[in-house]
């Protein structure tokens, strides 16, 4: 059984075939079909991948990621694959293209084993917005696996793959991971390209690793992350070495945001564990800070208002008129669109739609827009000086655990999962959720670290440190 | 026009750039291609693709700004314009709203009674549409998104303009301008130039502007006359009436030669802009402009003054000669090799230009060096060959045979005049004692009969003889 990279490394100095590894986690993915994770298993070219790299382990020419067998989830294009974004709209859909993180994972000689399910377009906490059903908790099927990344989370804590790619804009890898306890991380924005990557919005979105321990998720970090002429907003500045990760014996000052702790709406036994866990780390020697950080209240519909704004413009290629579904008994152009549009998106996606075209219209701009921009620039400020100050933010991920599938149905109370997680979105940070607990209802929860932009390093470190402690 | 009103006109220009790429990928950007050919996922605005940032793009429009006299900005960003159509396959236009690279510039424009100065709003970057083809299938309407993704500058004037002859004369200084910078090739037939015209009318004296309307679709500087002379007759004839103008996007229909009604503005998109953020803000800096200006192409408006005031050309043949850059590029390439300006100048204007005109050629097509104008020109002023002669059987040989020198050519054609004074002298003799009558007469005070002499003179030489001298002499042997 291989849980991590380094369980396959050492499988492979042992004479174990790539080939062979990959058929290890086709028989898991046939065993687990009930899970719903994947949407396609991309068996032939997978196979033909690990045949490849086993030559190359031969020759002792394979890449670092030889033997690493990878799930992306399904809004992350793979040339002559199909990429649906979990909708209707895009079923059957196949892509001319790779995303740049999928050429850098195969030139890294990984092995792209399927794509894997997720909310429609991302847009969802619970997994269960996919046209394709909802995806189950791998710890229990009656569980949520969080989302919108939920199929990524659901494949790496149920070994269906070694690591899985997921996309984060508000939460999306953190959220999951922390309800299948796991490793999430969301790099700082700009760090990873999203060449290739389905829209949501734009400047919230990164691609980044669900894994079962943090050395995986740097190493895959390592190998995505940077400059990349197909993204413009992609940063230039060089990737240092974040694996391996050294083990540091430094004495950490990590800030924590007292409303977020105090907040009404978390569980107390996950309050608890983070208050035990602050009080632990301060009888370790490290500097735990509390902050105040008066704007929890205004995170959610922040991000929601600019969100859906960019959704509300990154979703209207999705027309019916040049690719994807087109509404059999539409008559001309615009009964296409709005019959295609209708018909192909979800209700949640549509709902997004109609909040950001609402927020971007003539007379609404300047109170919802406007105002939304500047909250986001007085937050990413309030977080960097909190950060000038102190090495890293600490959060709970999630103020529940995974809840039971079809139990939140109020869209607000959806939006509220994503409460602490949209501030390193907001920010633009890079942030962690690292697997802290097990709540009495036995579902795991998570931790989130948030760290200073392009410090994914530190983070790493300081993460992988954490685990341990923990 | 109605004497009681006047036109107010701005006008929106849309110019296609000739960069070597699409402006947000690496598709070629060229004009005539098949249908859906440089298309790449990017154009095609597939799933996760993203923009890319033509650098070329921002040097051209600082070009043009700096041209048109215009505030370059430091700090922008783009912006998405939102609205669905089926050759806009991302469903938004990659544009400049709040932030355009170029304000409050102006421009000259020449009209019967001298210059007039036109305000430039603005001048911001953009990207084209693809091309919808309603009339290739019975069906259904065609998408040819080769166009798509085309690099663009609009061009927004002040309401500065007071007529059709106004809007004619700026935009026939827009599309120079833009040739010469070599940033547009102007052809408005194909649509690498676009114009649409706002216009509403006035009483005259009255401040505040009347309803405006918008016309499209006029696909040549002439259409755009037409369409506002027409427009204009429209509005007042309404206002006339009592009726009020509507506003109101309309249509020019080429063959009457009137406009019709689009769409109302309460019918008009909601655009929806906002900042692209799949595309960082750009910082243009002094260097940055700095450099384009050094790389700036010579003007129109700086020939004319150094073909005025240096080669001491009127302004009249200045305007012949800059009004094609290649003609122009030509011409000061022949004045490399002559310091015979005005010469230079009337063989341009006069025998290449009529030659090119009879056979439908442009300048870029004549095989002809400027060099073998320049010497053409030297072997006249070293009294060689007469210019009547050169021009009427030289010069045609010259452009059959462009590589021969015209010397030889001259030669060959033996049409190298005599300036021999014995052999004008012989030839003087001899027609003296063919005409006596004429010799007497002259002698009695007749002094016009030299023009019958100089005839006579050239007729018998062929033509060969240089004229100065065979005048001299013809007065010396006849006094």
């Amino acid at each position: 059984m291989y849980t991590t990279f380094d369980d396959i490394q050492l499988a492979l100095q042992k004479g174990v075939s790539v080939t062979a590894i990959v058929q290890y986690y086709l028989d898991n993915i046939e065993d687990r079909q009930d899970l719903n994770a994947f949407l396609e298993v991309f068996r032939e070219s997978a196979l033909k991948q690990a045949a490849m790299v086993d030559e190359k382990i031969k020759n002792g020419t394979a890449g670092l990621l030889a033997g690493m067998v990878v799930g992306i989830k399904d809004n992350i294009c793979y040339s002559n694959h199909k990429v649906s974004a979990a909708s209707k709209i895009l079923e059957n859909f196949t892509s001319i293209y790779s995303a740049t993180v999928v050429e850098k994972l195969l030139a890294a000689d990984a092995v792209i084993i399927g794509r894997l399910n997720c909310d429609e377009f991302a847009m969802g906490s619970s997994n269960e917005n996919s046209a394709y059903g909802a995806v189950k908790n791998a710890i229990n099927e009656d569980y949520v696996p969080g989302g919108s990344s939920g199929g990524s989370a659901t494949a790496v804590a149920a070994n269906l793959c070694t690591v899985s790619l997921g996309s984060d804009t508000g939460g999306s890898i953190r959220q999951p991971a922390s309800f299948s306890g796991i490793v999430g991380m969301k790099p700082t924005y700009g760090r990873v390209s999203r060449n290739g990557l389905i829209a949501y919005a734009s400047s919230f979105d990164q691609i980044g690793p669900f894994a079962n321990n943090v050395r995986d998720a740097a190493l895959v970090t390592q190998i995505i992350a940077g400059a990349d002429e197909y993204d413009a907003t992609v940063s230039h500045k060089e990737v240092p070495n974040y694996f391996p990760i050294q083990k540091s014996a430094k004495k950490y000052k990590i800030a924590y945001i007292k409303e977020c702790i105090d907040s009404d709406g978390i569980d107390p036994d996950i309050k608890g564990r983070i208050e035990q866990l602050v009080n632990c780390l301060r009888a370790d020697g490290h500097e735990l800070i509390p902050v105040s950080f008066p704007m929890l209240n205004v995170m959610v519909p922040t991000y929601y208002v600019l969100t859906t704004a960019e959704a509300s413009s990154n979703l209207a290629r999705f027309d019916g008129v040049h690719y994807g579904y087109r509404s059999k008994d539409a008559v001309g152009v615009e009964e296409t669109y709005t019959k295609s549009r209708s018909e192909g998106f979800g209700a949640e996606v549509k709902r997004r739609i109609m909040a950001g075209t609402f927020v971007l219209s003539q007379g609404y701009y300047d109170a919802f827009y406007t105002k939304a921009q500047k909250v986001r620039r007085v937050i990413k400020d309030k977080t960097n000086e909190i950060l000038s100050t102190n090495d890293f933010i600490l959060l709970p991920t999630t103020p529940t655990t995974a809840f039971k599938l079809n139990d939140v149905k109020d869209p607000i109370q959806m939006y509220l999962q994503d409460i602490y997680t949209v501030h390193a979105n907001l920010a633009g940070n890079p942030a962690i959720s690292i697997p802290i607990g097990k709540h009495p209802n036995g579902m795991p929860f998570g931790m989130q670290l948030i760290g200073k932009n392009f410090g994914e390093r530190e983070l790493f470190e300081a993460a992988d440190f954490l685990m341990d402690f923990c | 026009m109605n004497e009681a009103y006047e036109a107010v006109i701005g006008l929106e220009v849309h110019a296609q750039l000739l960069t070597k790429s699409k402006a947000y990928s690496n598709d070629i950007n060229e004009y005539g291609a098949r249908p859906n050919t440089n298309v790449s996922a990017i154009t095609l605005g597939h799933p996760g693709t993203l923009p890319k940032m033509n650098k070329q793009t921002i040097d051209y429009a600082i070009r043009l700004g700096l041209a048109m006299n215009c505030k370059i900005a430091g700090h922008q960003h783009f912006a998405r314009k939102n609205y669905f159509y089926p050759d806009l396959p991302k469903g938004y236009q990659i544009t400049q709203d709040t932030t355009p690279i170029c304000t409050n510039g102006w421009l000259d424009i020449t009209l019967a009674d001298g210059k007039k100065k036109i305000g430039i709003t603005r001048i911001h970057m953009e990207e084209d549409a693809g091309k919808s083809i309603h009339d290739m299938d019975v069906y259904d309407t065609l998408v040819d998104l080769n166009r798509a993704g085309t690099p663009l500058l609009e061009i927004v004037t002040e309401p500065d303009l007071r007529s059709a002859e106004e809007a004619h004369a700026y935009l026939t200084e827009v599309r120079q301008l833009v040739r010469y910078l070599d940033i547009c090739d102007g052809n408005m037939e194909e649509g690498s130039l676009r114009c649409d015209a706002n216009i509403s009318v006035r009483k005259k004296g009255a401040e505040a502007f009347g309803t405006k309307v918008e016309v499209k679709n006029m696909n040549s500087i002439r259409n755009v006359q037409r369409a506002i002379d027409f427009e204009i007759k429209r509005q007042i004839e309404a206002l006339g009436k009592g009726e009020e103008i509507a506003q109101e996007t309309r249509s020019f229909d080429a063959v009457n030669g009137t406009t019709i009604s689009m769409r109302s503005k309460e019918a008009a998109n909601d655009y929806r802009y906002f900042p692209e953020p799949d595309l960082p803000p750009i910082y243009v800096s002094e260097e940055q402009i700095a450099k384009v200006k050094s790389n700036m192409p010579v003007l129109p408006n700086e020939l004319f003054l150094r073909y005025t005031e240096k080669y001491g050309l009127s302004a009249y043949d200045a305007n012949i000669l800059i009004s094609s850059k290649a003609f122009a590029n030509y011409y000061n390439a022949v004045v490399q090799h002559t310091s015979n300006y005005k010469a230079a100048a009337n063989w341009m204007i006069g025998d290449v230009r009529s030659f090119l005109n009879q056979r439908g050629m442009e300048i870029e097509e004549l095989s002809l060096a400027p060099q073998q104008i320049a010497n053409l020109i030297a072997i006249i002023d070293e009294g060689k060959v007469a210019t009547s002669i050169a021009s009427q059987r030289l010069f045609p040989v010259m452009l059959e045979r462009p590589n021969e020198s015209p010397l030889a050519l001259a030669e060959e054609l033996n049409i190298i005049q005599d300036s021999n004074q014995d052999a004008i002298a012989d030839y003087i003799e001899q027609i003296m004692a063919n005409h006596p009558d004429e010799v007497n007469r002259y002698k009695s005070g007749e002094q016009q009969l030299i023009g019958f002499f100089m005839g006579q003179l050239m007729k018998a030489s062929k033509g060969k003889l240089d004229p100065k001298t065979a005048n001299q002499l013809l007065r010396e042997k006849l006094s």
